[in-house]
């Protein structure tokens, strides 16, 4: 059903996303684009050592892009680079397998339904895919392709 | 409207076509489908099913070189089908119809041929502002070759193309004149008859992307005096992989071949080889046999129903869409030609096109979402996408509702 996808959380991120503005003193910064819908993504990270102090983002998308990017940035606060990392597996497994939710993910469960929906994982992962180049490669633009 | 409400539209008996249409019978989530993506592909007749099936079932063979019966009925039926896009597109000869493998592939035939013999540094190619990539792309790249120049007819807020401002374009560095007949994202029909004369007042030849002509207008070569048509024949009801490229024959002749390989040849030594004669030049290795076959019960299946009777029930579904559309608060419609095909391309206020193509999927209902291989159509209207329903004969008025329906489901899941 459709309510399994467009989940309460996602509809309310979606229309009044969080940290949903653009970031002066972040020290890593990376872009990402679906060419499949000409999404763009843009991701703000305040690193204090090892540790993501903020997050941010920019663009707009379709309701599943705009509520995980919002998410995301939501659950990074306070996390390691390797725990985001992980986070990003996590996350991943969610969408594209069978798996059971792991707890670690917390509210980004309500994104379990778009494992159904195999048009619309990479809506829900192109913000994930540019915080990893974010954390791993500096400033650059990824693509979801 | 109350003349559509009925089921039989001045003799267009719909229920009776959606019969030939198997697809057409089935749920989708619960609901009947509906299905608006026509100018993606267009769903298959039994006629055209039966001849696929017969051939692989009844005369599967190689063709143009066995002496067996199979390969000479194979063969017999694969060539019919030329015959019929000859008449489909008034030709003069069959000579002048090839078979590639769609539009696509039509188009870099002769960007590749014809283009990469005569083009040279500071010639112009002419395209415009509606092209599907696959009329900008394989022009770029011979440009990019042959340090030839690409120049781009603009388009006004209907998703019309500014003839005054073609007409500025044309001098004598114009070699070629590559347009769409009518725009796949948006509809528009492009007065090609006059766009081709201007060409070849100038001196430059011109090559038409009949794509998403050939299902729904009449088209007439001869009439038009396009030097190169091409289409596809899965938009045409046929089936994927086969379409049909025109050219005239004293192009063609001068043509070198697309690709070398066998029934493309006359005679081969390790020294020389000479080449078939037109079209075969350009129909290397063995051809998709099945997919002509299934085109050429396509075109039949679409001449009985008459083109001219098939754009008059498309008109009629696509002025009650547009007003039926147009009466969604925050719906905008992108791309208002005066001359239009039935396509509806559209935007919503605050809500992506995807999510829209989820929840009316969810209804049933097919629609298509994106750019619809048209970046730069979407970069004018400063959409990152559209919605797009385009429809066909098979379509009903009843299944505009539906999609109008749809549309308020979605405005309830996401509004607020």
């Amino acid at each position: 059903m459709i309510d399994d996808l467009y989940q309460e959380t996602i509809l309310d991120h979606s229309k009044r996303p969080r940290n949903h503005h653009p970031m002066d003193d972040a020290n890593r910064r990376a872009e990402g684009y679906n060419p499949l819908c000409g999404d763009k993504l843009k991701l703000y990270l305040k690193l204090e050592g090892d540790i993501v102090r903020d997050a941010s983002f920019e663009g707009a998308g379709c309701a599943i892009s705009t509520a995980s990017a919002s998410l995301m940035t939501e659950s990074l606060k306070g996390k390691t680079r390797e725990e985001a990392l992980k986070l990003l597996d996590k996350f991943h497994e969610l969408l594209t397998t069978d798996t059971p939710a792991s707890h670690d993910l917390g509210k980004l469960v309500v994104f379990c339904g778009v494992r159904d929906y195999p048009a619309r994982v990479k809506c829900a992962t192109l913000a994930w895919h540019t915080l990893k180049s974010a954390l791993t490669n500096g400033d650059e633009t990824v693509t979801t392709e | 409207m109350s003349a559509l409400s009925s089921v039989i539209w001045r003799g267009f008996d719909v229920e009776k076509v959606r019969e030939d249409f198997p697809v057409l019978r089935q749920t989708i989530h619960g609901k009947p489908l509906v299905y608006l993506d026509n100018a993606a592909t267009a769903q298959k007749p039994f006629a055209v099913i039966d001849a696929i099936r017969k051939f692989h079932e009844v005369d599967c063979a190689n063709i143009h070189r066995g002496v067996h019966e199979l390969s000479q009925r194979s063969t017999a039926a694969y060539e019919e089908t030329r015959v019929k896009a000859k008449r489909f597109l008034n030709a003069r000869s069959k000579s002048e119809v090839v078979f590639v493998r769609g539009t696509t592939e039509g188009i870099n035939l002769v960007a590749s041929t014809w283009g990469r013999k005569n083009i040279k540094e500071g010639d112009e190619i002419i395209i415009s502002a509606l092209e599907h990539h696959s009329n900008i792309v394989p022009w770029q790249m011979l440009c990019e070759e042959k340090n030839a120049k690409l120049r781009v007819i603009p388009m006004n807020d209907r998703g019309e193309l500014i003839i005054e401002e073609y007409e500025k374009l044309l001098s004598p560095r114009t070699r070629v004149l590559a347009v769409g007949h009518i725009s796949n994202a948006l509809g528009t029909i492009n007065p090609i008859r006059e766009m081709i004369e201007m060409a070849h007042r100038a001196g430059a030849l011109t090559l038409i992307d009949g794509a998403q002509a050939a299902p729904h207008v009449k088209i007439d070569v001869q009439a038009l005096d396009a030097d190169f048509y091409t289409f596809s024949g899965h938009k045409v009801f046929g089936p994927t992989g086969i379409g049909i490229l025109y050219g005239k024959k004293k192009l063609l002749e001068a043509m070198p071949p697309y690709q070398g390989g066998g029934d493309m040849i006359r005679t081969v030594t390790f020294e020389k080889t000479t080449f078939n004669e037109l079209p075969y030049k350009f129909e290397a290795g063995t051809p998709n046999i099945a997919g002509g076959i299934g085109l050429g019960a396509a075109l039949d299946y679409v001449n009985k129903l008459g083109l001219d009777q098939i754009s008059a029930y498309e008109h009629e579904l696509l002025v009650y869409g547009t007003k039926a559309l147009s009466e969604i608060p925050g719906l905008r419609i992108i791309g208002t030609a005066r001359e239009k095909a039935a396509v509806i391309s559209f935007v919503m206020e605050g809500i992506h096109p995807h999510d829209i193509g989820t929840v009316l999927d969810q209804q049933g209902i097919a629609v298509r979402t994106g750019h619809h291989c048209a970046q730069p159509v979407m970069d004018w209207f400063h959409v990152p996408a559209t919605t797009r329903a385009s429809f066909a004969f098979y379509n009903t008025i009843a299944e505009i509702d539906a999609l109008v329906t749809g549309l308020h489901k979605v405005q309830e899941v996401f509004g607020g």
